[in-house]
């Protein structure tokens, strides 16, 4: 049995539009991922935790409420705190342009915005895989 | 990487399950090590059709467990997809409220192709989790159909979870599913036909030969609600302690260890097999020869263990 490659996909903060996220987690399920979703609402804490106990290789963050400059640093943040660096988080959503280059200067790997094609989010998992 | 474990490191254990689920190089080693460290843990099954109520039942019980102080460990079983092997591992949203609780450690596992309603890779996490000193580990299956009974050979109590709905009391009375549950809960119990579920559920256990005292109790619960989870509660460590004194837990144990070795030496024979020829490359093979009448299908498999065996015996002389 080869190595599966586990995502979680979790919604920060206060918005509960989640069909974005639950697209990503099914396109993702089709592509062989095994994907973990913890619905709405989560907390930066709750969702550090879940994604060590789960023992994830990815952190998709999906958020829509505008929050993201403070949750998705936040997540990194924490994630480097209990020593889970080698975890690579990604987020989607409403993020405006400008937003982006300060994401990834703050570890954000990839920013995927609306009407982004599904194969860029697969080749972007692929491409940081850890083989 | 074992004191660790042992210590309940998070990232140790959640390592540690990894490494069972990807049969990794390590794993049998791993788990003889952890093995004198387990046995104390109590294994609780939950099963019961898609929808049924399972993962908020086992959220409202965590709670129930946490007030305790017992340290709980979840492992939520979920379906992989026959045709991407990928998987939506979505249980644990129903139990997310425990999710910063140091001393709830929920873990979610795909099937990854294994019948029988858990994963192949659960009853190697339970010694993990076991190793690591919960308290109490809560199994919850994949929702299932009439067949999936696995879940009685890794757990020491089965709590089987139905609805109203699914039809008259002689699907109560079928074999498989319905003959696997210690403990009954008919959840969403203000639906229409929970009382009649109930009632149905209690006539086909009373045809069952047992004395009144170790009968299996049959409880109504609304997860959502919360409503009757404290009863189930009380009925679970009721129904512990009848199996403890009458000393059917620790023949449950003995039975469950006849077939992890049986599934040991299974899986421990095809490895070995595997050696010898690479089964995924021949399978093809020979299903064209099965296909095209070349050959009839028992007749193959057995010249091809006759002509394994002797290979093994020839390497045996020679060494």
């Amino acid at each position: 049995m080869a190595k599966n490659t586990r995502i979680l996909m979790a919604k920060p903060g206060l918005d509960g539009h989640d069909r974005g996220a639950k697209y990503i987690a099914r396109a993702l399920k089709d592509h062989g991922y095994e994907v973990i979703y913890t619905g709405i609402r989560q907390t930066p804490e709750s969702i550090v935790q879940t994604a060590l106990q789960e023992d994830v290789d990815f952190v998709g963050l999906s958020l829509l409420s505008g929050a993201h400059n403070e949750l998705f640093p936040k997540i990194v943040e924490l994630l480097r705190e209990n020593e889970a660096e080698d975890i690579t988080v990604f987020g989607g959503g409403v993020i405006p342009e400008q937003d982006i280059p300060v994401l990834k200067e703050k570890g954000i790997k990839a920013v995927f915005t609306p009407g982004t094609p599904i194969d860029e989010v697969v080749e972007f998992i692929e491409e940081h895989t850890k083989k | 990487m074992l004191d660790k474990i042992i210590d309940g490191n998070i990232r140790a254990v959640s390592r540690a399950i990894s490494l069972v689920e990807n049969d990794g190089r390590d794993k049998e080693a791993l788990i003889d090590q952890l093995y004198p460290n387990c046995g104390s843990a109590v294994v609780w099954g939950v099963t019961g059709p898609p929808g049924a109520g399972k993962s908020t039942l086992v959220d409202k019980l965590i709670k129930r467990e946490r007030a305790q102080d017992h340290k709980v460990a979840v492992i939520a079983v979920d379906p992989s997809s026959p045709f991407s092997g990928g998987a939506i591992l979505g249980d644990r949203l129903r139990m997310q409220r425990h999710a910063t609780d140091p001393n709830v450690f929920i873990r979610s596992m795909a099937s990854r192709g294994h019948l029988g309603g858990v994963a192949g890779a659960t009853s190697d996490a339970i010694k993990v989790f076991d190793a690591a000193g919960f308290d109490v580990i809560i199994i919850e299956t994949i929702g299932v159909g009439q067949t999936e009974v696995e879940i009685i050979e890794i757990s020491d109590i089965v709590l089987l979870v139905l609805v109203p709905g699914m039809g008259d009391e002689i699907q109560a009375l079928k074999a498989g599913v319905m003959e696997i549950g210690d403990i009954f809960i008919v959840n969403k119990k203000d639906h229409h036909g929970a009382d009649k579920l109930k009632a149905e559920v209690e006539y086909v256990l009373n045809l069952k030969d047992t004395k009144n005292s170790e009968r299996n109790p049959v409880v109504m619960t609304n997860a959502n609600l919360d409503e009757g989870i404290q009863k189930l509660h009380e009925s679970i460590y009721e129904y512990l302690e009848t199996i403890k004194n009458n000393q059917q837990l620790k023949a449950n144990r003995k039975k469950r260890l006849v077939s992890e070795i049986k599934n040991i030496l299974t899986a421990k024979m095809v490895e070995q097999f595997s050696n010898y020829v690479d089964i995924n490359q021949e399978i093809k093979k020979w299903s064209e020869q099965v296909y095209n009448g070349q050959i009839r299908p028992y007749q193959l498999i057995n010249d091809k263990i006759q002509s394994f065996i002797k290979e093994l015996q020839k390497n045996d002389i020679e060494n």
